[in-house]
């Protein structure tokens, strides 16, 4: 190793490498989401659990988004064994998640709470496992990574003013950093592109990703307009006109900061699809924060950096969410929920700069092991996008 | 800490970084505005005088449409200025689509249609 940027993870058998090493137990249906709960319980906070809502009475391609997703966090560099609880009679199939943590060689296991007997049997058999995973992994040693080894989800939420002239440029410079280093970033929010896409287009090195940007885009615009609906009862919400935005233009054109001023955009993906490429890629993932965060994190982030104006507790179940905020009273008012404090950038008493080598190495001391506030305050919110009611 | 901010030479608004009194002074970009109304911290004053129907700009891109003629000093907000997209209560299409004036898209396609 030279002396290049780089943290202590752990390195999995298809050269990705973690931030966390969870046993994750995983719901394939909401009814198997308390057992779920319950089971993961047993050895907190190594064990996590991924309550959701949907895996049955759900329609094609609504389906294989949560099918897809709950697959992704299986297999992901964050999560070294996995649990899955059935109930038995579902849509989404135990099997095929199992699958997806084997092929990467993580030890996978089923308990099924029709096949063994009910909530109390389940839960017993399903916490013995849990637990002996748990004791596997807590004996895996963390290694040293290349910087290039991460991929970063960038989000913001609760923004107001501040967001678009601190934290956002701030965060935007750690991108272009990372990026130049060989690393990756992913930017979604589709919604909160509107207005700014142009600029992104720009910095595209092929075609199909620059067309495909706008392409969906358009189609968020057009669902606005089949539906005769004006984006702006909700974009920008009522938190983010209090604070002085105006438009989904203004709203837009602040967050894109986050991607920084150079990082080549290299493809755009759906929805917790695979992010394979160095760069910058753009994932089709609502504005909702936690939908978005679920998404990003199924792609493959393993480090999530979210921006606040006004302060929001989002965490994730598997993967480490570093809060910033460049309001000075929020990181008062919100001390429990911000990790990092960028405000001085507003007054003048600290520089773009500086704030943004903070950040910087507070990303590599958290992909290394540093709990986050939202790990420690136990936010593991988690929300796979749906595009249909369920029948 | 200066009172109000202008990101880019383009932009015709300033972002007040502190609550703004009528008559104070801003001193921007060359030009000396007076503040004509009460302006709340992060909330925006205009620079120059913008007609009604012309671009707001602000980070040196077009934020929306001026809705009434505004006067320089004078805040602007959701009273005066007014986003063009995602409107579907209006029958405009997208100003600034990266040069793509229609829309083409498949409403259907979801997600998972954009898959690489």
């Amino acid at each position: 190793m030279t002396n290049r940027p780089g943290f202590l993870g752990y390195r999995r058998p298809d050269g990705r490498a973690g931030t966390r090493n969870h046993v994750l137990v995983v719901p394939t249906v909401i009814c198997s989401a308390v057992v779920a709960e319950r089971i993961a319980s047993a050895a907190d906070p190594v064990s996590v659990a991924l309550p959701h809502l949907a895996g049955c009475g759900q329609l094609g391609p609504d389906m294989r988004v949560t099918h897809e997703t709950l697959a992704a966090y299986c297999g992901h560099p964050n999560v070294g064994a996995v649990v899955v609880i059935a109930l038995g009679c579902e849509q989404v199939i135990a099997q095929t998640l199992a699958e997806a943590g084997r092929r990467y060689g993580k030890p996978a296991e089923i308990v099924s709470i029709q096949g063994e007997g009910g909530t109390v049997r389940a839960t017993e058999k399903g916490s013995r496992i849990a637990e002996a995973l748990a004791k596997e992994l807590a004996a895996q040693d963390r290694e040293p990574c290349d910087v290039s080894d991460l991929i970063l989800s960038l989000k913001c939420g609760g923004s107001d003013y501040t967001s678009g002239l601190a934290s956002n440029p701030a965060l935007g410079r750690v991108t272009d950093r990372l990026v130049d280093l060989g690393g990756s970033a992913v930017l979604g929010e589709i919604a909160e592109i509107m207005g700014a896409e142009h600029l992104l287009a720009a910095r595209a090195t092929n075609g199909a990703a620059a067309e495909k940007l706008i392409q969906i885009i358009t189609r968020v615009e057009a669902g606005a307009r089949a539906m005769g609906l004006d984006i702006r009862g909700t974009q920008p919400s009522p938190g983010n006109i209090r604070g002085g935005l105006t438009t989904i233009e203004e709203k837009s054109l602040g967050a894109t900061h986050k991607a920084g001023e150079r990082a080549p955009l290299q493809a755009v993906v759906g929805y917790a699809a695979p992010i394979r490429a160095k760069g910058l890629t753009v994932m089709d993932t609502p504005g909702l924060d936690v939908e978005a965060v679920t998404g990003m994190v199924g792609g493959g982030a393993q480090v999530v950096v979210f921006t606040t104006g006004l302060g929001t507790p989002t965490g994730n179940p598997i993967a480490p969410v570093i809060k910033i905020t460049g309001n000075a009273r929020t990181a008062r008012s919100m001390a429990d929920n911000i990790d990092l404090d960028v405000s001085g950038i507003m007054d003048d008493t600290d520089t773009l700069e500086a704030a943004a080598d903070r950040l910087f190495d507070e990303v590599l001391a958290v992909a290394s092991g540093r709990p986050t506030v939202a790990e420690t305050l136990g936010h593991r919110e988690f929300a796979i996008h749906r595009l249909n009611p369920t029948i | 800490m200066k009172a109000a901010l202008v990101i880019s030479e383009r932009d015709n608004v300033a972002t007040a970084l502190e609550p703004l009194d009528p008559g104070r002074r801003l001193d921007l970009s060359g030009t000396t505005v007076t503040v004509l109304e009460p302006i709340m911290s992060g909330h925006k004053v205009a620079v120059r005088a913008i007609a009604a129907g012309e671009p707001v700009v602000k980070y040196g891109s077009a934020i929306g449409l001026a809705t009434s003629d505004i006067a320089p000093g004078a805040h602007v907000h959701v009273h005066n200025l007014s986003g063009s997209r995602g409107r579907g209560d209006i029958a405009l299409p997208p100003p600034e689509a990266g040069g793509l004036a229609e829309p083409r898209t498949d409403p259907a396609i979801g997600p998972d249609g954009v898959q690489p």
